[in-house]
């Protein structure tokens, strides 16, 4: 029982509390880099780093910090953090990184980090708060993970760069689906993967 | 010409909202209501109008290998653009603080029906989004930047006032009970993107 408790900020953010469907968390970024399944991993990977960093950084500091600045605070710390994703992964992972362009940057403005700051790290202990970062981060990754895989298997027929749909199909007439690749898609998908997920939890229908 | 271009491409062909996805979480929290939703969208292009020009100058003069030759030839290899991102968001944040006091002193009922979403403007990935995509567009100088500013933020305002007002009159309407409130509204939001796409290639 007690360490069910215990990660309770692990597991929450899974399903029941996930930042992108339920706390409407992060939207920006999720729906952006979703086109591909490997700019998709790559962004789910540097968000959860900097989240759980983050967490434990200013639940570190959340006694010495003065209430009227610390949203200054906070975007120092995440700004910095963004920094040292954004240097490593132009270091290892240029392609990468030129796909994301802009979205590596934009992890600084990502509501959910500031969200997850605000709402739990202010006031829990490092531990809970590393946690929480890491829950957060898998549950933002889980959506971004279920889009980008419909959107490049329909859209260009391929996984992670790897061709599925055989090539019999595209000579007997099939066709990829265009429509998947452009941005609107991406909406639509998330918000059909809303009404599933509400469809199954009652107690969150409005 | 090339500026009048850039406007009308920045409000309609890479739209904020509908292109980038950029500013998505107080465009879904905020548009409730046409009147709130309109007043944010002042000040976020407010906001941006002047954010670029200034970041521009920082770019142009402190940031980029080689800017800061005019402090004299010992300088001139210095790169400091790896600090672009935190001058960026701190000139930013300023900003918004600023604009939070002017709202609150001038126009009281417009700072409290805002709330929070305000000072959020801050953490508004369009703000940041139209800084990082002007630095690597590389306008030739401020004034087009500025331009850019205006039309991103008169992007944003069409975007969110339409879909307040959509929202307004969906409440007359029969959703199925899973997909009321944040679902439709994705769904509403990913349609309007589809009839924005009608703009793709303008060219004046």
């Amino acid at each position: 029982m007690n360490l069910k408790k215990t990660f309770l900020p692990l597991f929450n953010p899974l399903s029941k509390d996930n930042p992108v469907i339920v706390q409407i968390l992060g939207i920006c970024s999720a729906l952006a880099v979703t086109a591909k399944l490997e700019p998709a991993l790559v962004m789910t990977i540097s968000v959860t780093a900097v989240l759980a960093l983050a967490n434990v950084i200013i639940s570190l500091l959340r006694n010495t910090i003065p209430t009227s600045i610390r949203i200054i605070v906070q975007l120092v710390v995440v700004a910095a953090l963004v920094v040292i994703v954004d240097q490593v992964l132009k270091a290892y992972n240029y392609e990468v990184s030129k796909a994301l362009s802009v979205f590596i940057g934009l992890i600084i403005t990502n509501c959910i980090i500031m969200g997850r700051l605000e709402a739990f790290a202010l006031n829990n202990r490092p531990w809970p708060a590393f946690l929480d970062g890491i829950g957060n981060g898998i549950g933002y990754g889980i959506i971004l993970i279920i889009v980008a895989f419909f959107r490049e298997l329909f859209g260009s027929g391929t996984l992670m760069g790897y061709q599925i749909v055989p090539q019999s199909w595209y000579e007997a007439g099939y066709m990829n689906n265009g429509m998947m690749i452009l941005p609107p898609m991406a909406l639509i998908l998330v918000g059909c993967i809303i009404w599933v997920h509400r469809a199954k939890n009652k107690d969150l229908q409005e | 010409m090339e500026n009048l271009n850039i406007f009308i491409r920045s409000i309609f062909v890479d739209n904020m909202i509908f292109a980038y996805f950029l500013g998505m979480c107080s465009f879904l929290a905020v548009s409730k209501n046409v009147k709130t939703a309109f007043g944010l969208g002042i000040a976020v292009t407010f906001v941006l109008t002047i954010a670029l020009p200034v970041t521009w100058c920082i770019n142009e003069y402190l940031l980029q290998p080689g800017a800061l030759s005019w402090l004299g030839e010992e300088y001139a290899s210095a790169d400091l653009s790896f600090l672009g991102l935190i001058m960026f968001i701190a000139v930013i944040a300023a900003l918004v603080q600023i604009l939070e006091m002017v709202i609150e002193k001038y126009t009281p009922a417009l700072y409290n029906s805002l709330g929070i979403f305000l000072p959020l403007i801050a953490v508004n990935c369009a703000i940041l989004g139209a800084v990082l995509f002007m630095q690597q567009r590389e306008f030739s100088n401020a004034w087009t930047a500025t331009v850019y500013g205006v039309g991103s933020g008169i992007g944003w305002l069409l975007a969110i006032t339409a879909l307040a007002a959509i929202r307004e009159r969906l409440d007359y309407s029969n959703v199925p009970k899973p997909l009321r409130g944040i679902g439709i509204t994705f769904i509403i939001t990913g349609l309007m993107g589809i009839a924005f796409m009608s703009f793709l290639g303008i060219k004046l």
